[in-house]
Formats: C-alpha cells, structure tokens, sequence
C-alpha cells in the first residue's frame, strides 16, 4: 500500500506553510530518518524526516508551493516491492504523516513546539472578516497588508532607529531570530550590542533590564512567553512598577516588557496563562494589549516612547493573522484609547487581545439575527479607557464583556463594576461576561475548547442581555 | 565568635579567589593569614585621608544614632536598619571611586546615601516621612534615591539591587562611559537566586560592577553558618570565574586598597569583582529586633576592639599627632549637622495630600 506523506505541523498554531524545496527526486529510495523536504513557516524553516521506508514514488506539491495546509498530502512513497508506477498514480490512502521534525535546538518546554496544528486550530473565527482599522491612519497613507508578527518587528526596528538608547534583550531575540520571529532581522541590522541574546534566567535579565532603565536607556525586554514572566514578576512590580513613586518622582523607568500572553494552542496549563488581570491590578504599569497588526505596531511604537514600564501582551496565535498597516514611521497609537470598532445599537460587546476574534465573530453572527452589536477593542487595559466603553453603553444600555483570562477578579469583572459605578442608570440588564473556565488549561483538544471562550457563548451572552432567545 | 575577633586585624594578605581556590579547604580568614604582619601591608593613609574617613564615618554614626533615637520617639515609623558598625565598608569604597560610579544597596541603606553626598535633612526628613525627605515622604527609609549623587537606592526586595546594580553596569557597558556600579548587598542575599542569574551576565559580557557584600555575619537573625553552604563569599563567583577577596571591612584603608582593585578591574573592561567585606552590625537588624541570637559579650568585644571608627580615631590621635581638641571640634560640628537634620525632619510638614496621587507614572513621550 503506497503511503502519503502529508504537510506536517511544526508548530502548535501552524495551519500552513511552503513547500520551501524537496532534498529527494522522484524514484528515490528513501530511509527512515532521511530528511525529505524542507517547510517554511512565517516563523522558522523545518526540515521533513521520513518515517516510513520505500521509494519517493511521487512529489503532488512542487518546490517553491505556498499556503500548504497541514495534512495536505505531498508526497507518494511505494513500500518496498510495490509496482512504483501503480503508486505513483494511484490513489495513496493516507497512512502515515511525514513526523513532524523536532524543532532545530529548541527548548521544548519553553519554545511549545509540540503538537500537530492539525487538530490544535483555535475554536475561533480564522479572520473577522472586514476588520477595518482605516480611520485612525494617517490621511494619504499608503497602506500595506502584513502580520501582527511583522509589524511588532518593524515597530521595534523603526524605533530602535530612531534612539539609540532602545534596545532589545531576551532569550533567543538575536541570533535565532526569535523564538516566534518577532525580531527576525533586528540583529543583522542593529549588532549585538542593542540586540542581545540572554541566558535563560528571566528574573535576572528583567532586573538588568529594570537597572539600565533608571538609568534612562530604554529596554525591550522580550519574554519568550509570559509564563515565564512569573520568574521576573518581582522586578517588574516591586522594581519596575513602584521605584517612579517610592522615588519621589525621581526615577523613571522606561522598559517594555513584551511576548506572547495566553493560551496559544495544546500547551496546557504552564504554558497558557493570560496575565492581563494580574498586571494590570498594579499602579505604575500600563498595560497593554492588541489585536491587529495596525494596533500592535501603533501601540508598541508609543510604548517604546512612553516613559513608564509597561506590558505589551501579545498573543501567538495572533502572530501570523495580517492586517492592513499604514506605511510610515510615525504611525502612533495612543496608549489609554479603547476603539470602537464595529458600531451598533443594541449591545455593546467589549473585548481585546484575542478576546476580539469572539466578539467580532458573535457581532456578525447577531446582526444575521438582527441584533446590531456595538464592539469595542480595548486595547489598553491600564489605564482602561471605560468612558469610550460607558459612552457606547449608554446608548445600547447593555453590555457583555469578554476575555480569555480566568473569570475571578478578571479584567471582564472590573468592567462589569466600571459600568456599575458610572452607569447603573443605563443598563437594561445586568453585565454579562464570557471569559475562560476557571480551571489550569487543560492539554486534551476537547477540554481546551472548552475552557477557552467561543463565539456561541458570546452570542448567548448577547441575547441573554437583549432578553432574546 | 572568636574567629571575628581576629578577623578584623589584618585584610593585607587577602588573596583573589580564583587564586586561592585549590585552597580552598584550608582557607583561612584574611585576619588569620595576617595576624602575624598585621599592619605591614596596609597601605597607609595621609593626615586627610584618615580625617575625612573619621568624618564621614562619624558622620553615619551619629546619623544612625540619632534616627534610632527618633525611632524611639516614634519620629520615625515602619522599619529601620541602621548601619552602625558598617561604616568603613561604604566610605571605604567611595574613597576609591570616582564621579558618576554608581552605588545601589537594600534597605540598610542611610550610610550609603550619606556616603555619596546626599544631604542629612533630605534623608533624615525622608525616614520621618515629611514634605522635605529624598522620596517626598513617600519612600521611608528602604527607598530612597538620588540621580544627582549617582544614588540608586535603597531597595526593599533582599537581593533584587544585585540584578537593579547589573543593569546599571549593563548601561554603563551600553553607553561606553567608564563608569562602575558598586553593588551593595547582605550575606543574607548572597543566598538569592537572581544573585548567581546577575553573576552570570555581568562575567558573560564583563559588565563594570563591583559586587560588594557586606557580610555583617547575620541575616537577620540566622547566622552564616546557619544559612550559608559556603561561608567565604568571595568564592561565590567561583563558578562563573569572577575573582573575589576577603576584605576586613572593619579597617577602612583595608577597604580603599580593594575597594581600588575592584574598581580598576571592572573599569578597565575585565568584568565584575566580588569584594567581601567583613563587618559586623552592633545594632539589631532592624529596630525592633531584640537581637537574642548574639551575645551582649559579642557584641561589646567588636566595638571594643574592632571599630572602624576608633581605629581611625586611634591614628589620628597616636600618629598624626591631631589634638583632642581638634577631633572634639569634628565631633561638634556633625553633632551640629545631625541635629539640624533631626530638627529639620521633626517640623518639616508631612506631604501634601495631593502628593498621594503624583508620581505614578510620567506624562511625557520621550520626543
């Protein structure tokens, strides 16, 4: 029986990559182990190892393929002895999938290479469709499609040429280009010197960070996730946070703290907490938090100017979703300014960071229904700009918020009280919130959908609010 | 308890760690290698020298003496760490050092901040939490800060200015300036992890920092040998190969000569310095500490026979022939700086109530 060797997954969130180059011809014979095709991804390049022995009977997708989903069959191998012909043409059941390959040196645990993307997609909408972020561009700007990795990248290269105080520190930032590819580039353009690799020692290299900084160099220290944040919590609360005030003004610090936050996919508890609740409980950071690719480069822009420590949550799934950006290396976003981002009348759904694919997800869905949600992305979590969220609420008197964070003490919650406070009067049904279960993030594909917020609970959610069924 | 009463005799002999480590095991304390020659290696210290360690280091002390008394009134509140007894460690190593270095500590922090300029009411309005203190009242006595002196606290997180005083070596490295850190932190943050995380990048890319632990033989109440696996700190870069000394911390000359090592070491690009000063705190560690894991006997010995002061005192008055007089007259004036401090910082008013929403976070873009 022939075997197929399908696109395989390196990443957890991968969906789909390029056939960058086949290394074995049709007609060869293959081993095990042998390396039979290179994968890019946005990310990184991967090499494809055989499993299964045979002759290369047939290549289905060329050199030089893009936008290979995962699974896709690419290759036909006849097993030892089968007529290479008849494989070739015949129609190869599905078999065996090429093994994904280890990634190259990769830290496993801190890296969450494992788990095939296949079944690890996110429960969430692949784009909101017509995400338009357009008003806020500069007038006559010319405008260019990308991902929200890309332009975190740019942001970061745009300021780091702008100040030569800004550089940018963490572990795998330089020479491996980034352990998601958020700074691919930045040390072949700006040294060693202001692109620094640092051993894996979080708590320390944040301290550092937190050091150059009151002395007025401007640190973007990069988690490889947050998780791994909670080894440096302290400094960046007890140093970074409180030093302004216990100082008496005196000593500033600027540092941007930055890296994925949140589940990303099948990597379970350690690996998918969403810290936005937590930071921005604390006085003296801002937080921050962005959905498209326009926001997270505008915001990280003004962060990496702005002279407090503040906390840039990225999300990795997130990473490879494209927007359209402006050109332009004085594209700003505010700190501190929610967005309306869908106008309605009847709900005002609020949201940010990954929270927005739900939300924007249940606003189309309702208005098939006839119900016109109103959806704000925060985009800063502190300072929260509740009065763009009160101002909407006021004119649709109900309001669902959602976030992907744990429900107990959330950023859903403050929410919720902020409406309370400012605009009991208005509402026609109490608060509702979407957020995830409140449980460690469980590995199983099932259990992971479901502790994470879907688009249905966001619509039930809006029509419990309207008194709808 | 013996071994610290020989300890503060004779730093002269103090060796590098790296050198000293095949060694190791037979090791003896710098006083017990130079019990013998104890003061023909010291480097001597001119007639100024030795009257402006005496002031200053009266200075601390009178400066400490009069908080804790403040304390007792109830002038001043929270926690308070006085650093009598450690005076030769800081003034010794700002004798060696230069304009710009910088100095970073924890909260046993007020001879510090003297030592590197910071005026006398700013600290003491600080610690009674008044309108008029470094931080606006708004920091007590673990925080304060000074850009102007190059001071960069006063933490209260045991060990974290050892990571904080990296990252100004790491700005240093950045800018290229020639300036070092002189980070200052306990025995008993010798024992935190981040410590080794910050000896690992200062050697790894030769930051300018000089880690200066002051081992004053107690944390808190647990002594060394109590919380600490090895005992001799000045091997505690061992393992990342930054070379370290025993220094007695008691003799402020012992102090400048490896205070002046250290410093051209790092200066020169070579990387960090561990200098381990041997001290000995008479007070207890903070206020309220009853202090019943020493004894008084202790205690009363290393005043007695081991104090930085009097030992200064001593030579200025046996070798430099300086009259009582005139060292009467020293007393006098910081007993005069000291007491205006105290006056300055019991009728300075509190903060305003306006100040308990400033200073948060800043306005300003950098343009």
């Amino acid at each position: 029986m022939p075997i197929d060797i399908l696109m395989p997954a390196l990443s957890p969130t991968m969906e789909e990559g390029k056939l960058a180059k086949w290394l074995k011809a049709e007609g060869d014979a293959i081993k095990a182990g042998d390396i039979l095709a290179e994968i890019e991804t946005d990310k990184a390049t991967m090499e494809v190892e055989a499993v299964d022995e045979g002759i290369l009977a047939k290549i289905l997708v060329a050199d030089g393929t893009e936008n290979v989903a995962v699974n896709t069959p690419i290759g036909v191998i006849a097993a030892d002895g089968e007529d290479v012909k008849a494989a070739a043409s015949g129609g190869a059941k599905p078999a065996a999938v090429a093994e994904k390959p280890a990634e190259p040196e990769a830290k496993a645990e801190k890296a969450s290479t494992e788990a095939p993307a296949a079944t690890a997609a996110p429960s969430v909408p692949a784009q909101a469709k017509s995400y338009d972020a357009s008003s806020e561009f500069p007038a006559g700007a010319e405008v260019v499609t990308m991902t929200v990795r890309e332009a975190l990248r740019d942001a970061m290269a745009e300021e780091m040429r702008r100040d030569g105080d800004v550089f940018v520190m963490g572990e795998e930032v330089a020479e491996y280009q980034g352990a998601y590819k958020v700074t691919q580039g930045l040390l072949q353009e700006f040294g060693p010197k202001r692109v620094i690799d640092t051993p894996i020692t979080e708590h320390g290299f944040a301290g550092i960070g937190v050091g150059a900084a009151l002395t007025g160099l401007r640190p973007i220290v990069e988690f490889m996730t947050f998780n791994f944040a909670m080894q440096a919590i302290d400094q960046i609360i007890n140093s970074a946070a409180k030093t302004l005030y216990m100082s008496g003004g005196q000593m500033g610090c600027p540092i941007v703290f930055r890296g994925p936050n949140g589940a990303a996919a099948r990597v379970a508890a350690q690996h998918s907490h969403d810290y936005a609740a937590w930071y921005s409980n604390v006085p003296g950071l801002k937080v921050v938090m962005p959905y498209s690719a326009s926001d997270a480069k505008g915001l990280l822009k003004s962060a990496i100017r702005d002279p407090n420590p503040i906390i840039f949550l990225e999300n990795e799934i997130l990473y490879g979703r494209t927007f359209e950006v402006p050109k332009g290396d004085d594209f700003l976003i505010p700190i501190g300014k929610a967005k309306v981002v869908r106008p309605g009348t009847d709900v005002t759904i609020v949201s940010f960071g990954i929270g927005m694919t739900y939300a924007l997800g249940a606003a189309e869905a309702l208005a098939k229904e006839g119900i016109e949600a109103e959806v704000i992305d925060l985009r800063t979590i502190r300072p929260m700009d509740i009065e763009t969220v009160i101002a909407s609420v006021q004119k649709t008197n109900r309001c669902v918020a959602v976030e992907e964070g744990f429900p107990q003490s959330g950023v859903t919650a403050e929410i919720g009280m902020r409406i309370m406070e400012a605009a009991f009067d208005y509402l026609d049904a109490p608060v509702a919130r979407v957020t995830g279960k409140d449980v460690p993030m469980p590995y199983a594909h099932n259990l992971e959908k479901l502790a994470l917020p879907n688009v249905g609970e966001v619509i039930a959610a809006a029509k419990a609010v309207c008194y709808r069924a | 308890m013996a071994v610290a009463a020989r300890k503060t005799k004779a730093p002269a002999q103090a060796k590098t760690a790296t050198k000293g480590a095949a060694k190791a095991s037979s090791a003896k304390t710098p006083a017990e290698k130079g019990a013998a020659n104890a003061l023909s290696n010291m480097p001597a210290f001119t007639r100024e020298e030795d009257l402006h360690a005496y002031y200053e280091m009266l200075l601390i002390r009178r400066f400490e003496e009069k908080a804790g008394q403040m304390y007792g009134m109830g002038l001043i509140g929270g926690f308070c760490h006085l650093y009598i007894g450690q005076e030769a460690v800081v003034i010794g190593m700002q004798m060696a050092s230069k304009d710009g270095d910088q100095v970073i500590t924890g909260y046993r922090d007020h001879g510090h901040m003297l030592a590197t300029g910071m005026e006398s009411r700013g600290v003491m309005a600080e610690l009674t939490g008044r309108r008029g203190g470094y931080s606006k009242g708004k920091g007590g006595s673990m925080h304060m800060f000074s850009r102007e002196k190059n001071f960069y606290g006063g933490h209260g997180i045991v060990g974290a200015q050892v990571s904080l005083g990296a990252g100004l070596g790491f700005a240093n490295w950045y800018r290229e300036d020639g300036r070092v850190s002189m980070t200052y932190f306990g025995d008993g943050a010798a024992n935190q992890g981040q410590v080794y995380e910050s000896f690992n990048m200062a050697q790894l890319w030769k930051l300018p920092v000089v880690f200066v632990i002051e081992n004053n033989r107690y944390a808190m109440g647990t002594s060394v040998n109590r919380a600490s696996a090895q005992t001799d700190f000045s091997k505690r870069g061992l393992s990342f190969s930054i070379p370290g000394e025993q220094v007695d911390g008691m003799d402020v000359r012992a102090v400048r000569a490896a205070g002046e090592r250290a410093i051209a070491h790092a200066r020169s690009g070579k990387g960090p310095y561990i200098l381990e000063m041997q001290t000995y705190r008479y007070r207890g560690h903070s206020m309220s500490d009853p202090a019943k894991y020493r004894s008084k006997d202790e205690v009363q010995r290393m005043r007695e026979e081991h104090d930085p002061i009097e030992q200064v005192r001593g030579r200025l008055t046996r070798d430099f022939k300086i009259a009582e007089d005139e060292l009467k007259a020293i007393d006098a004036k910081i007993r005069e700086i000291v007491n205006d401090a105290a006056e300055f910082a019991t009728h300075d008013p509190e903060p305003d109530v306006s100040e308990l929403f400033t200073d948060i976070t800043l306005e300003h873009a950098r343009a």
